[in-house]
């Protein structure tokens, strides 16, 4: 009954005209965005962070977060249509969409791919509103060891999970952690790895790491895929899937959105992931896995039902401990203390009106998101029809203004075009630069807390396994690194991220 | 209509990315002004800030724009105080003790010096606090525990050489004991580990306590008289102890920052802690207003380098 109770009261705060209306614009922007190759979420929400601090707070995170949700369901568009992702989440929809677009089912498959992001995006937020509560109850047990434990256990499922050789996901999380050393000590304020550049001092600006890897680097990327780029924009028609397609769709929805519930609620999780280990999952268990890659509807169905559910139950770990799971939440936990709200367990009880506000919010925000992208798919379609040479430089220029905009300090822009190169070689290197983010996000933050727990414990390093929560999260973290580096199962595991190529 | 006031903002909030840097000229202040609280939020500078925020929005026409920029216990925002243009549209939140003690330590990248305070406008009384579910009742048992157990009652405080850790050493020698020192990006950033119990105690201040009433206690107040929300909780001075202090907060400019501006930014905050309302609500949330206007500041920084350069070498704190 509670539970109805705080639903009401988001309710009654998700529709009042202003927060309609930004949560309209969020979720247009994230679409638009997501139909674009090249700009994502990271950067969208980036270069808005500047215009939320005129915004209430409530706004400002209705909005942010309808760019990220938005963009979820924008990036099938494009991948199904032009076999380009959109958006990095979807790489594998473009794997079956595009085939069956070539099929002729280009309709049927963007409408499983809205009807599967509202499914999913209707049970995230159901699972967001009634998993918060508990869990920032629990949070409560959560000390600095505690903390500590649950990000290392963070960064070890982010190099389980991450696509490709393990030892380079290792890698890249050492250098984001590395990277988020740069700059003033958190506690002493003594500056670190600044060179004496002092433009540095502070840190290392997030955000020009963020844009020039995911929004530079991406450009460059695409760029250099030529070949069959068919737009198949004059044969959208017949959007409604048929029995069959519904039969064979509906459980590979259902289960996308159960992994990407999951997915999205551990830390280093997220949409990108989502996706990619839906699809893995729908090829085990079909009975022929051969039809995959040739236009099956649950190669469709699955990951884009995954990235939407994962991209709103990622909410639940910055809304209760405050950890950021993912680059995008990272940006969030920005915005929110730009707003002066400080992210953890007790945003739900000093700002219930903020906490259930955006989760209904994101409820609505679905609900436009459907209809924004199946009745009024020609309008997306015919943006599709922009030829790169136009958009990409407009999308970098953007990008600078964004960068720009942080600080107002012209280094930034300089320091994002080298992040931009630097992804670019990781990209061709096979390094992915998601495991890096995720290093550089919570490096600072496991080192705040590990010194903290240092300090409760006199110095002993014992206290990460004595207290037992910690214990089980460090048990956890060991016993997956070793099955990784078990030969069997990393056998396994190459073949099944091989399929997924 | 609400519909165009919103996106009016938002057409504003773009305006404001493109012409950020644009000078000064005419009335001062014509565009939104920045304020940097160099803690997390949810903490006193952050509380302060956005209470007076609506009352400059009334009174000047502005939006005052609270950032936060927390870490090294406001050293990571004091040291970059004098990059931002001293047009008087950047403003940044000081505290004392931090600005005269950080420095003596010499590792932060500033001098008390180059903070160009232009007003003091409140200060938070020291206080104990510990949660509810707490073993320690009174100050007495905490003493106890503090003398059985060296250094293993541990004290969340706001930043390192901060009035917190002052506090907290002052506590160790008045007390004769020994105790852990843990520091926080801010109160607001401690609020989390103190309820969960994580640590036994916060050295705080009685604004903590307000916002956090229910779930946590004082066991003592740095104050001369009793607190009139609090009529239950004694002072140090009733246990015996010479204990009256707490941070004083105020607002500084870059350096180079014209006269007339820097005049400008005492007047208006001090117009701001003279209205009545706004009085009766940082009362109402354990802030006591002083009113050092900026004529006043350097007298003021003097007498208080005085005292807490002092308490410091006492504590053993500074050489």
């Amino acid at each position: 009954m509670e539970l109805l109770s705080n639903l009401g009261l988001g309710f009654s705060v998700a529709f009042t005209t202003t927060n309609l209306l930004y949560c309209f614009l969020g979720v247009l922007l994230g679409t638009l965005i997501g139909v674009l190759p090249g700009i994502g979420p990271i950067a969208t929400i980036a270069m808005l962070l500047p215009v939320t601090f005129t915004l209430p707070p409530v706004s400002a995170l209705i909005m942010l977060a309808g760019i990220y949700y938005g963009a979820q369901y924008g990036g099938s568009t494009t991948a199904i249509l032009v076999n380009l992702p959109g958006e990095s989440s979807s790489v594998v929809t473009a794997l079956d969409g595009y085939q069956m677009a070539r099929q002729g089912r280009a309709g049927v498959a963007l409408a499983t791919a809205g009807l599967g992001s509202f499914f999913a995006g209707c049970v995230a937020t159901f699972l967001l509103a009634a998993a918060a509560p508990p869990l920032a109850e629990i949070a409560f047990k959560f000390g600095p060891a505690e903390y500590f434990s649950l990000m290392t256990l963070g960064l070890v499922l982010a190099v389980v999970l991450a696509h490709g050789s393990v030892i380079k996901a290792v890698a890249m999380i050492l250098l984001g952690i590395l990277l988020g050393f740069v700059g003033q000590d958190v506690n002493s304020g003594i500056p670190r790895f600044t060179f004496g550049i002092p433009e540095i001092q502070d840190k290392l600006e997030f955000v020009c790491v963020a844009m020039g890897m995911f929004g530079f680097a991406e450009i460059i990327r695409n760029l250099e895929k030529k070949g069959d780029r068919d737009v198949f924009t004059n044969e959208v028609h017949g959007l409604m899937p048929s029995k069959k397609d519904f039969k064979d769709a509906a459980p590979a929805v259902v289960r996308g959105t159960l992994l990407g519930s999951i997915l999205g609620i551990l830390p280093g999780g997220g949409a990108i992931l989502a996706s990619f280990s839906a699809y893995t999952l729908e090829k085990k268990l079909a009975k022929d896995p051969s039809t995959f890659g040739k236009g099956d509807i649950r190669g469709v169905a699955a990951p884009e039902s995954a990235n939407n559910a994962a991209a709103q139950t990622s909410f639940v770990p910055l809304l209760t401990l405050g950890i950021p799971p993912n680059p995008v939440m990272a940006l969030m936990v920005g915005a929110m203390i730009i707003q002066g709200i400080q992210p953890g367990p007790l945003v739900m009880t000093s700002k219930p009106d903020l906490f259930w506000g955006l989760i209904v919010s994101m409820w609505i925000g679905n609900l436009m998101l459907i209809i924004l992208n199946l009745p009024l798919i020609g309008i997306w379609v015919k943006l599709l029809k922009i030829p790169y040479r136009l958009l990409y430089p407009a999308i970098l220029a953007f990008c600078c203004i964004g960068v720009y905009s942080v600080n107002n300090a012209a280094v930034d822009v300089y320091l994002t075009a080298f992040f931009g190169l630097v992804g670019y070689v990781l990209i061709k290197l096979d390094c992915e630069p998601a495991p890096l983010l995720l290093g550089l996000i919570l490096g600072p933050m496991m080192e705040e807390n590990l010194r903290r727990a240092m300090l409760l414990s006199r110095g002993d390093p014992m206290t990460f396994v004595e207290r037992p929560l910690s214990a089980v999260l460090l048990g956890v973290a060991v016993v997956l690194l070793a099955l990784v580096f078990a030969p069997a199962i990393k056998k396994k595991r190459e073949e099944a991220f091989q399929e997924a190529d | 209509m609400q519909r165009r006031a919103t996106l009016a903002a938002l057409l504003a909030g773009f305006g404001l990315i493109l012409c950020g840097p644009a000078a000064a000229q005419g009335k001062y202040p014509d565009k939104p002004i920045r304020y940097i609280i160099p803690f997390a939020p949810g903490g006193e500078s952050d509380i302060g800030a956005r209470l007076q925020q609506p009352y400059f929005k009334k009174k000047f026409g502005q939006e005052l724009i609270v950032e936060s920029k927390p870490g090294a216990g406001g050293a990571l925002a004091w040291s970059q105080a004098n990059t931002f243009p001293p047009d008087g549209y950047t403003l940044i939140s000081t505290n004392l003790p931090h600005l005269v003690l950080q420095p003596l330590e010499g590792l932060v990248q500033y001098k008390t010096a180059d903070i160009d305070n232009v007003y003091f406008y409140h200060y938070t009384p020291d206080a104990i606090v510990v949660r509810n579910e707490s073993p320690f009742k009174t100050y007495a048992d905490l003493v106890a525990a503090a003398k059985a157990k060296p250094n293993e009652v541990t004290f969340a405080g706001s930043g390192t050489n901060s009035a917190n850790h002052l506090a907290k050493e002052r506590f160790d020698q008045v007390a004769g004991v020994s105790t852990s020192y843990v520091p926080f990006k801010g109160t607001g950033d401690l609020v989390a580990s103190l309820i969960g119990g994580h640590v036994s105690a916060a050295m705080s201040y009685v604004t903590l306590a307000i916002a956090q009433k229910g779930r946590a206690r004082m066991l003592a107040i740095a104050t001369e008289k009793r607190h009139p929300q609090f009529p239950e909780v004694p002072t140090f001075k009733e246990l015996g102890i010479d204990w009256v202090d707490g941070a004083y907060r105020g607002l500084a400019v870059p350096k180079g920052t014209p006269a007339n501006i820097r005049k400008a930014v005492s007047d208006m905050f001090s117009e701001i802690n003279n209205d009545p309302e706004f009085r009766q609500k940082m009362a109402d949330g354990g802030f006591e207003l002083v009113d050092i206007t900026v004529d006043k500041v350097p007298a003021f920084m003097a007498e208080r380098s005085r005292v807490y350069v002092d308490v410091a070498k006492r504590m053993g704190l500074v050489k």
